[in-house]
């Protein structure tokens, strides 16, 4: 590998940048810090978790990754963007290609098969339709669910659901996937088959990984950097020493 | 989102919460129903009233009197407005005719020739009002289901008796309240009969002195100053046919009950109540006339040519102008419909709005995953839009029907009401195409203006406290 100075390697394959990020709000009298000044850089191909206990900020500081929320100062760039300087058109725009989400509760539509879930973002960016069904097909067949794809969500399991919601993020191949709290409503052994889905994806495709957990264990399993914070403020920032994958990262430079 | 893919998903969405929208649609069915039925009671007694008027067959006919007559009855102001013109106070004469017939879109101008005189039949006198018809008013609506026929010619000895005149000869009225005498009944003891009609003929030449033994014998009255005398005549004709309805129906007081052919009573140079005025301006030998009937190709051409006719220094009365207030009644009465139809239709679009925003807190969390995986305020926007619509247009399709129906059976119901009345049931309910598109069109609006707010708050839906909420 050649040896390109260390600033403009970096910069390079920066994927997620946070300046002094901070997001605040008013709940009555008082003001909540929900995030206060976290900066923090994620490089691309990265597989970071975000640690910290409930009310910590990981959430928030996710959401704000995945330009659901605005922060109050600061900034965050993601690939180039900031997100604090896109118009609300923009934003959605840039939540439909850049960015995948799964959440604890899945997020699936009730009232739609698989199928029509996981093409639902493709909609939104207009694809024609026999092409959304081909692709949604694909995605679902990625996940081990092609024979699932006419079923309604309430008809399948916790990690059936999850792995739907998964193929669902991937549909419109972004450059990011978001995860907060993926495992948090399965069984150890159902989480640990999303989250191997979750480290191929990262693997397989090169898709940079956010995963917001408060099980540590999780986060040191499969992570290459765990990233802790508490009060809304960015307390640890540590490569994740127990994995091979932390140990690559850190020495290669991916 | 594209547009089939909205149409979609907006379907969908109503399907899951079925009753709601079932019931907000039929609100919107029930108010454009309620539009639909008032509005084709509305359009359907007025095409009734249209019916009745085109029936009437003058329709397309202007008459022209000359300006003069109207002197003295307060409309000189009217012809101050509309400003000097040439010729004004023209006489209507033969040039005048012939000048107005060639008029663009003019069918015919005919001298209007009416006058009353005494009939004698069976010896007894009858007084009544005569009027000639030319050859064209064969095709007259009014003459169908005339018993007999029409003039064997336009200058025949015949006659052709309006039925309430046939009633009259015959010494027959109608029973009170019971039905009309029969006019098949009323012509077979009068077809072919012979009257008599007693006249007073104006002396065809005014310029030359009547011979005086001619003047001694004959004439009645020798009016000084004007140069003519009025001679009484008598003339046998033949009664050829009894119309069952009025062919003049728009005269109103002055309507006919006998009918003449054209040219015969041209010939007969009956002394008319006009004649003196006229014939004192008269330049030459010309024929003069008190009025002229003009028929116009198209109905909708009376204007043109009435403005036409106005330029040339006449006045002009067409059923135009007696309708003019006819619809504007039909207006106002059309307004009053829509007005109380529409309150209906607005309180439906309140239940739009309230579904529609029920939908929202409901599908809170929907809207927050739409936005989370890419859905614009856009979207979400046209999304709801596309709901309301959707309800609008199956709303408004079900209304039509609705109101359709109801229609009928109140048709149906009068109708029922009108012959146990014994009345003539009739048609008073019309449903035409463009109705049923304006209605649906209009609920498809009203829908969309109701779908305003409730899409711009799902819209403006904060994605993460919508995704907060359980």
């Amino acid at each position: 590998m050649p040896t390109a100075p260390a600033v403009s390697a970096a910069s390079r394959t920066v994927a997620i940048r946070s300046e002094n990020l901070c997001r605040h709000y008013r709940m009555g009298e008082t003001l909540i810090r929900a995030v206060d000044g976290v900066s923090v850089e994620v490089r691309a191909g990265e597989f970071v978790a975000l640690l910290g206990s409930s009310g910590s900020g990981k959430s928030s500081v996710l959401n704000l990754i995945a330009g659901l929320d605005r922060p109050t100062s600061g900034s965050v760039v993601v690939q180039d963007r900031d997100l604090a300087k896109l118009s609300r058109e923009e934003l959605a725009k840039y939540r439909l290609r850049v960015v995948g989400m799964v959440f604890q509760s899945f997020n699936l539509i009730a009232s739609m098969t698989l199928a029509e879930n996981v093409e639902l973002p493709l909609r939104f960016a207009e694809v024609d339709r026999s092409q959304r069904q081909n692709l949604s097909r694909e995605a679902l067949e990625r996940v081990g669910l092609q024979a699932r794809m006419n079923h309604r969500p309430s008809e399948l399991s916790g990690g059936e659901q999850q792995r739907a919601a998964l193929a669902r993020a991937l549909i419109n191949r972004p450059q990011l996937l978001l995860a907060d709290e993926p495992t948090g409503n399965l069984d150890s052994h159902t989480g640990t088959e999303i989250m191997d889905m979750v480290r191929e994806f990262n693997r397989g495709l090169g898709m940079t990984v956010v995963m917001v957990t408060h099980e540590r264990a999780l986060a040191e399993r499969y992570a290459q950097r765990m990233i802790f914070l508490a009060d809304g403020k960015l307390i640890d920032d540590r490569p994740n020493a127990s994995t091979a994958d932390g140990a690559r990262v850190q020495g290669g430079q991916s | 989102m594209k547009i089939p893919d909205l149409a979609e998903l907006a379907l969908r969405n109503l399907r899951e919460s079925l009753l709601r929208n079932s019931l907000t649609t039929i609100g919107i069915s029930v108010g454009v129903a309620s539009l639909v039925a008032m509005l084709s009671l509305g359009i359907g007694l007025q095409q009734l009233a249209s019916r009745r008027l085109v029936k009437s067959g003058l329709f397309d006919t202007v008459v022209v009197t000359s300006r003069r007559d109207l002197r003295g009855m307060g409309r000189e102001r009217e012809e101050q407005r509309i400003g000097p013109t040439p010729g004004e106070s023209r006489i209507l004469d033969e040039p005048a005719r012939q000048e107005i017939e060639h008029l663009p879109n003019v069918l015919e101008a005919y001298p209007d020739i009416r006058f009353i005189t005494e009939l004698r039949y069976d010896d007894k006198p009858h007084l009544t009002m005569i009027s000639a018809l030319p050859p064209s008013a064969k095709s007259n609506d009014a003459f169908e289901g005339m018993q007999g026929g029409f003039f064997s010619s336009d200058t025949a000895l015949e006659v052709i008796l309006q039925k309430t005149f046939a009633e009259e000869l015959l010494g027959r009225t109608p029973p009170r309240g019971g039905d009309e005498l029969n006019v098949a009944d009323l012509a077979k003891p009068l077809l072919g009969k012979e009257l008599t009609m007693r006249y007073a003929q104006r002396a065809p030449s005014p310029a030359q002195p009547l011979p005086p033994s001619a003047a001694a014998a004959n004439s009645d009255s020798n009016l000084a100053g004007a140069a003519y005398s009025v001679v009484s005549r008598e003339q046998k004709l033949k009664i050829v046919g009894v119309a069952d309805l009025d062919p003049e129906s728009m005269r109103g007081p002055t309507r006919a009950k006998v009918f003449l052919p054209l040219k015969l009573a041209e010939s007969l140079h009956v002394m008319q109540p006009t004649d003196l005025r006229e014939i004192s301006r008269a330049a030459s030998d010309q024929a003069v006339y008190s009025s002229i009937s003009v028929r116009v190709k198209n109905p909708t051409q009376v204007q043109v040519v009435e403005d036409a006719i106005k330029k040339m220094g006449f006045t002009t009365f067409s059923l135009l102008d007696a309708s003019q207030s006819l619809r504007t009644f039909f207006r106002v009465l059309d307004l009053f419909l829509l007005i109380f139809g529409s309150l209906a239709l607005a309180v439906a679009s309140i239940g739009i709005v309230n579904t529609l925003v029920m939908a929202i807190l409901e599908r809170r969390r929907e809207i927050g995953i739409m936005k989370a995986i890419g859905a614009s305020d856009g979207d979400v926007k046209k999304l709801f839009f596309a709901e309301a619509g959707a309800m609008g247009i199956l709303g408004g399709i079900a209304g039509v029907a609705l109101g359709w129906a109801i229609g009928r059976i109140i048709n149906l119901a009068t109708n029922v009401y009108l012959r146990r009345e014994s009345l003539t049931p009739d048609n008073f309910w019309a449903v035409p195409w463009w109705l049923v598109a304006l209605a649906i069109g209009f609920s498809f609006l009203v829908s969309l203006v109701s779908g305003l707010y409730p899409a711009a708050r799902a819209a403006k839906l904060d994605p993460v406290q919508a995704l907060r909420y359980e």
